[in-house]
């Protein structure tokens, strides 16, 4: 009894001990990415949308959807921050509300094609031979296609709407990640350790999502980190042609299309929804590319 | 003998098929292993021992297959049994150890729940239970403060360490055979002394059957019952410890024995047997030692000798010359 309360007790501290370890970990991940400036701006930049798009309601000075044709397209004041649009509804409010949608379809996409793509590269690594060659083929024809064309096909073959696009943009994300997945997979395959566990009785799938997954993590968070830019960028882009969100809605594509018909007479209604999308990829992308250099091991020092 | 058979190889063949040809890398294998006996299987990089074993554990990678032959625990057929069969009896009946131990350990899993997962798939235990158990497997391994080593990553721990940490999990499930490939050629002397030790007592605890696989003539005298030497595929000596360092019958055997350094007499350079082990894919129609044979004759590039068994099955020895020699150190000894 006594005996068994010492060990419990020293779990309890090993436990600690291991939190401790963990955090310290955690700090010198931190560090490397905060030495790295452009990394550390854009990490910000993203914390400030994802602060943004939870907070809409409680940020937005207006609501939305009001249209008050009596305020239509004024200029930025300071009432209205950024202006209103060509009904008089306030931009700001729209665009705080937009980050949810943008950001929502962006996240989702990447999940959606990350998942998949995920799925399927590790099969194909893992398994080699007949499906490997068929994942890779499907794989290259799917690259074959220019991305927003690939995306064009989805959405007007299952109509236009924010999940479709959501769905479009996944689609086109899949072999990237795949392709990744895949590599990584053949490399970490070969590892003893891997020889080791088979030789224990571990079933395939043991082996793929438990002792393979964790190891090629890094590669694919960077990749999606950086397809996220790209996601959004297209899902806008997307809409702004029509095929995603539909107005009212304030999805930013869907803003910038509509002020591109009062570009000269008022153009802070296409800027300011241009800028958001603008400044978002771009701390996107470089957040991204400090990730890579804090999680490429062979940059560690 | 009156031992209890564990594992019985018989005429086992292994081949590669590939473009070039067929490799017969494993070319008609005969092994027994017995309860609570270390078997060595010795010999130089490439001449089939790796892939005996995993040829026993039914893991031999592409394009390997196993064209013949029978492998047989407590005398159930493994040769053709399914993937789901197989990967029932690996781990928990016949286990296995590396010889890296710096790779054989996922670097991103802490290593109780390695050992855990063994356990899990094999006993049904829950994870806190399985966990549990894993950490009085590394108890019994000798790993100090084992609570705490559990929830370390591999990169925490030393080389002999992972080593025992391996071993913890080879044995989590009582296997009736270990197959030690290489065990401690990637450590240092004192920590292969201690993992040595290790074995040779937890042996003796758990009853189990070793097959061990080494180049290194010293491991093999100092832990082995009975060794196998294996030449290009084949055994060409299979015998007694004692026997095999004591009159050793092979010219392959006797080259090896006389590559050692010796600790008692001045050598002016050591002595290193000429040339290498042929391709698996060479067509052979004598002896495959021919050619760096320093007694072959015409008759060697002839006739493929036999596995002979000596008159009181002590031994075995594939050589044309066998006979000849045995009376050549009988008479010897005598003088």
């Amino acid at each position: 009894m006594e005996a068994q309360l010492k060990t419990q007790q020293e779990a309890i501290s090993f436990d600690k001990l291991r939190k401790q370890q963990r955090i310290e970990r955690i700090e010198a991940f931190i560090n490397r990415m905060v030495r790295n400036k452009a990394a550390l701006v854009g990490g910000l930049i993203v914390l400030f949308y994802i602060v943004i798009a939870l907070f809409a309601p409680f940020l937005a000075p207006y609501d939305p959807f009001a249209i008050d044709l009596a305020n239509k397209l004024q200029a930025p004041s300071l009432e209205h921050w950024m202006g209103t649009d060509d009904k008089g509804r306030d931009i700001l409010s729209r665009i705080l509300y937009g980050s949810r949608l943008s950001m929502g379809v962006g996240v989702v996409a990447v999940l959606f094609g990350a998942i998949f793509g995920v799925i399927m590269g590790m099969a194909a690594g893992y398994y080699g031979g007949w499906i490997d060659s068929v994942i890779s083929r499907v794989l290259d024809i799917m690259l074959a296609f220019p991305g927003i064309l690939l995306a064009l096909a989805i959405i007007s073959a299952l109509g236009p709407s924010l999940f479709n696009v959501t769905v479009a943009v996944g689609v086109f994300s899949v072999p990237l990640f795949a392709r990744i997945a895949r590599g990584s997979t053949m490399e970490v395959r070969k590892l003893e350790y891997v020889d080791a566990i088979r030789s224990l009785g571990a079933n395939d799938g043991t082996i793929i999502f438990l002792h393979i997954l964790p190891n090629i993590l890094s590669p694919l968070i960077v990749q999606g980190t950086l397809r996220l830019a790209t996601a959004i960028l297209s899902a806008a882009g997307l809409s702004f042609l029509g095929l995603g969100a539909q107005p009212p809605s304030p999805e930013w594509g869907a803003m910038l299309s509509n002020g591109r018909d009062f570009i000269f007479s008022a153009p802070y209604m296409a800027i300011f929804p241009g800028l958001t999308i603008a400044l978002l990829v771009m701390g996107c992308n470089l957040f991204g590319d400090g990730l890579r250099d804090a999680l490429d091991p062979r940059m560690k020092s | 003998m009156a031992q209890e058979k564990v594992l019985e190889i018989n005429q086992l063949k292994t081949y590669f098929h590939t473009k070039r040809g067929i490799g017969k890398v494993v070319d008609g294998i005969d092994l027994t292993l017995h309860k609570g006996e270390t078997l060595g299987i010795v010999g130089e990089s490439g001449c089939g021992k790796s892939m005996t074993s995993l040829s026993v554990l039914q893991l031999v990678p592409d394009p390997g297959k196993i064209v013949e032959g029978s492998v047989r625990l407590n005398n159930e057929e493994l040769v053709g049994k399914s993937e789901k069969q197989m990967r029932n009896i690996r781990g928990n009946q016949i286990s296995m150890i590396f010889q890296e131990p710096m790779t054989s350990l996922n670097p991103v899993i802490s290593v109780g729940e390695q050992i855990a997962e063994t356990i899990r798939e094999h006993q049904g235990l829950n994870r806190k239970q399985a966990f549990q158990k894993s950490i009085e497997m590394l108890k019994l391994v000798g790993i100090p403060s084992p609570e705490k080593r559990a929830k370390q990553e591999p990169f925490q721990l030393s080389g002999g360490m992972r080593q025992r940490v391996m071993i913890a999990m080879a044995l989590a499930c009582n296997p009736e055979v270990l197959i030690a490939d290489e065990p401690t050629t990637a450590l240092d002397v004192t920590i292969q002394s201690q993992i040595l030790k290790l074995m040779k007592n937890l042996q003796k605890k758990l009853k189990m059957g070793i097959i061990f696989i080494t180049h290194d003539l010293g491991v093999v005298a100092e832990t082995c019952d009975r060794v196998a030497v294996m030449y290009a595929g084949e055994i060409v000596e299979y015998s007694t410890t004692e026997e095999l360092f004591r009159h050793p019958k092979h010219p392959y055997t006797k080259g090896l024995l006389q590559s050692l350094p010796k600790l008692y007499e001045d050598q002016e350079e050591l002595q290193a047997m000429e040339g290498s082990i042929p391709s698996p894919f060479k067509e052979h129609q004598g002896c495959k030692f021919t050619d760096r044979c320093p007694i072959a004759e015409d008759s060697c590039h002839q006739i493929h000798p036999d596995l002979k068994m000596s008159s009181d099955h002590s031994y075995q020895v594939r050589c044309l010359f066998y006979q000849e020699e045995k009376e050549l150190t009988k008479g010897m000894s005598s003088v």
